[in-house]
């Protein structure tokens, strides 16, 4: 299931495309997209295991621009 | 939105920016104009003061991304590159890595800002209330609370919320946000009004057809914020080659730095600061932050011309198409019947539209309404030159005793006198001098009392702008422009010859299109994996065609919703010259990305090799990082502005 989320102040154009590398590396994803310009984040991931995820996706968000949050 | 604390916090990282870039230059002016002169410990004392003013923060994210394991974070290159530099004694380098690099960012910043801003500007259609009816007074609801077959009012200067039918009142629609064209639209009863567009003069009264999530104006939303996640080749090519561009060069800022003094004499100061000017171009911010913003302005750009462009990908492929199949109905003509050409023998010819009109007058077939059409425009025209005159208006009195002939006509009686009108079948049946010569669409013979009165051919007429948009789409180099359609020969080549068509098929089945378009793809990926093929359909019956091909485009999608889901590219107005716009777009934006790739590189590139023999400074440094990205940024900027 494909859900998207907004990020709230996503500031940095390299930190987007690390996120998202990071985040598709995370084993409960399918696949997962940061759009820097539109600031959202698409993740595809077992529905049951979003939260998870989310968090999981969060903290790799933070890792990079600690303001950075995903709006849920 | 930006939230207070936001704004807040912005505001004291601007004013901690101006203060440290302040102090600073006045530090370098009193030394360089006032020939101010310090012990080395009071100087490194004084530009202190402005390094960490301007460095504490990225000090910080760069202790706290080493945490977490991001090495080559650019908070961190600029650390090291500055503390490198302050040990070396070059504290106005220290400070200016500082000072640029933070006024890059927020030259960054507003940049980013003002495209998103402009989109969402644009984005600005939805209407956030729908009025209906209830129990005779008007009340505001949530669109989305809105039923399918409601009836909704939309007064002058509103914006229409959800996409349905005209019940009551005449009115102009301003469709500008929806297709960029300027001029308006006059819309009565029976009409379809697209949501997004605003209502110009008078009230309208509207039945919806649709929900509001289903609407127009919340598809093209959706489309237009959903864009920036298809990334575009070039786009992907440039993350992967930041991921390794970055460390090869601080990895060769440590083999600058530490390898060369073993053999020239250990003279670590000046190799380390060569080192140093390594790690400060070694931020790749340049190419990663502008060519997303490009995509993003060449998307932007276009949608304000009407052209929505579903992701950077299919921006990307557009600009390399140099193929084009065409759908003819409704695509290169305007899908509509209308008169073409009357001949009268022996009346006027508006004698003879009104007697076909008349004869007509009770069909509901193409023909028939375009030949009334055709009669109203003589009676408008009239009456503009002030001439009163009966002409334009029918009088179903006239007609008496009609009798349809199945294939063939009408036969009946105007004003008690037989009247027949139909084709050359039907005027063979009556023993009466017919010819269909030289006609390649659809006539009507009229005839009177026995006596043949003259022909009237009816035809889908190219549209206005298909021509040019030919012409245009040869000069752009899409070399191959086929018109496919399942019309008989003489149409189609009819069509063809009054257009710049290098090729076209007739008489072709749904299924021979699809082929046609595959031998096409073939071909052009066998030649040099270079070109795409782009199919132009009016999105109705092509949906096969438009996900097969390379670049699907739908035309006049305004309120099609197979259009909008089967296309890449979606025209919202049924103009075929929006497709040369389109291509210019979207070759301006790839320019404009392989511009700024090409430059960002090089300057880098250079800078670099200049650093080895140590002739490049730091200020050079600085320039090859803050200066090339801002100068990418409005480069990239200009893919926003479409003429």
């Amino acid at each position: 299931m494909k859900k998207r989320y907004s990020l709230e102040n996503l500031g940095c154009a390299n930190c987007a495309a690390h996120m998202e590398a990071d985040i598709n590396k995370l084993a409960d994803v399918k696949s997962a997209k940061v759009a820097f310009m539109t600031q959202k984040l698409v993740i595809e991931a077992d529905p049951e295991k979003i939260e998870e995820v989310l968090d999981a996706a969060q903290r790799i968000i933070t890792s990079y621009e600690k303001d950075c949050i995903i709006k849920r | 939105m930006l939230s207070l604390t936001a704004v807040s916090a912005r505001t004291k990282n601007l004013v901690r920016v101006i203060l440290g870039t302040l102090l600073f230059f006045g530090l370098l002016g009193a030394e360089h104009l006032l020939s101010l002169e310090l012990a080395q410990e009071w100087r490194l004392i004084a530009y202190m003061v402005p390094y960490l003013i301007l460095g504490i923060p990225v000090l910080l994210d760069a202790c706290s991304n080493l945490k977490s394991g991001h090495m080559f974070d650019e908070n961190f290159l600029m650390g090291v590159a500055t503390i490198g530099a302050l040990a070396l004694g070059e504290y106005p380098e220290a400070v200016a890595v500082m000072c640029f690099f933070q006024i890059g960012e927020l030259f960054e910043d507003y940049a980013v800002d003002k495209s998103r801003r402009s989109i969402s500007e644009m984005m600005d259609i939805c209407p956030e209330t729908a009025n209906i009816e209830q129990d005779g007074e008007l009340v505001e609801v949530d669109p989305y609370e809105v039923a399918e077959g409601s009836i909704i009012v939309v007064k002058p200067g509103e914006r229409v919320p959800i996409d349905g039918v005209v019940v009551e009142g005449l009115s102009e629609l301003d469709t500008s946000a929806l297709t960029g064209e300027s001029y308006p639209r006059e819309i009565g009863v029976g009409d379809e009004a697209a949501s997004g567009s605003i209502n110009l003069s008078r009230t309208l009264r509207i039945r919806t057809t649709k929900e509001f999530e289903d609407s127009t104006v919340s598809r093209i939303l959706e489309l237009v914020e959903n864009a920036a996640e298809e990334k575009s080749p070039t786009e992907n090519f440039i993350t992967r080659f930041a991921r390794y561009y970055t460390p090869v060069v601080c990895g060769l800022a440590l083999l600058i730095a530490f390898v060369p003094p073993f053999f020239t004499g250990f003279d670590w100061g000046s190799w380390i600061e060569r080192g140093l000017i390594f790690l400060v171009v070694s931020c790749p911010c340049a190419l990663v932050i502008s060519v997303p913003l490009s995509f993003f302005g060449g998307i932007g750009g276009a949608s304000r011309k009407g052209i929505m462009i579903k992701g950077s990908n299919y921006l990307e492929e557009l600009s390399r198409v140099d193929t084009m199949l065409f759908d003819k109905t409704g695509t290169l003509t305007q899908g509509v019947f209308a008169v073409s050409e009357i001949r009268p023998s022996g009346v006027t010819s508006d004698e003879l539209l009104e007697l076909a009109a008349h004869a007509e007058a009770y069909s509901n077939h193409p023909i028939a309404i375009s030949v009334r059409e055709a009669f109203a425009q003589v009676g408008e025209l009239q009456l503009e030159e002030g001439q009163v005159s009966s002409a334009g208006a029918l009088r179903l009195s006239r007609v008496s005793d009609l009798r349809e002939v199945p294939g063939q006509g009408v036969v009946c009686k105007i004003d008690e006198e037989e009247v027949l009108a139909g084709n050359k079948r039907l005027m063979d049946a009556y023993d009466i001098a017919c010819d269909d010569e030289g006609v390649a669409g659809t006539v009507l013979h009229v005839a009177r009392t026995g006596r043949y009165l003259g022909r009237i051919e009816v035809r889908d007429m190219v549209k206005d702008d298909t021509e040019e948009a030919l012409r245009g789409l040869a000069a752009l180099g899409v070399n191959r422009r086929v018109m496919l359609t399942g019309d008989r020969e003489e149409v189609a080549e009819r069509v063809a010859g009054q257009l710049d068509l290098s090729e076209y098929h007739a008489g072709l089945l749904p299924e021979d299109k699809i082929a046609y378009l595959k031998q096409y793809l073939a071909g052009s990926s066998k030649h040099d994996g270079k070109h795409r093929v782009a199919f132009v359909g009016d999105g109705i019956n092509d949906a096969p065609a438009l996900m097969a091909a390379d670049v699907g485009i739908a035309m006049g999608a305004m309120g099609s919703d197979a259009a909008i889901e089967a296309a890449d590219i979606v025209l919202m107005d049924d103009k075929p010259s929006r497709l040369v716009t389109a291509i210019r777009i979207s070759r301006k934006t790839m320019r404009i990305v392989w511009a700024n790739i090409v430059f960002a590189l090089s300057v880098k590139a250079v800078i670099m090799l200049l650093a080895v023999p140590g002739i490049a400074n730091m200020w050079l440094a600085i320039f090859g990082d803050v200066g090339v990205t801002v100068i990418a940024i409005l480069n990239a900027m200009r893919a926003l502005r479409v003429k």
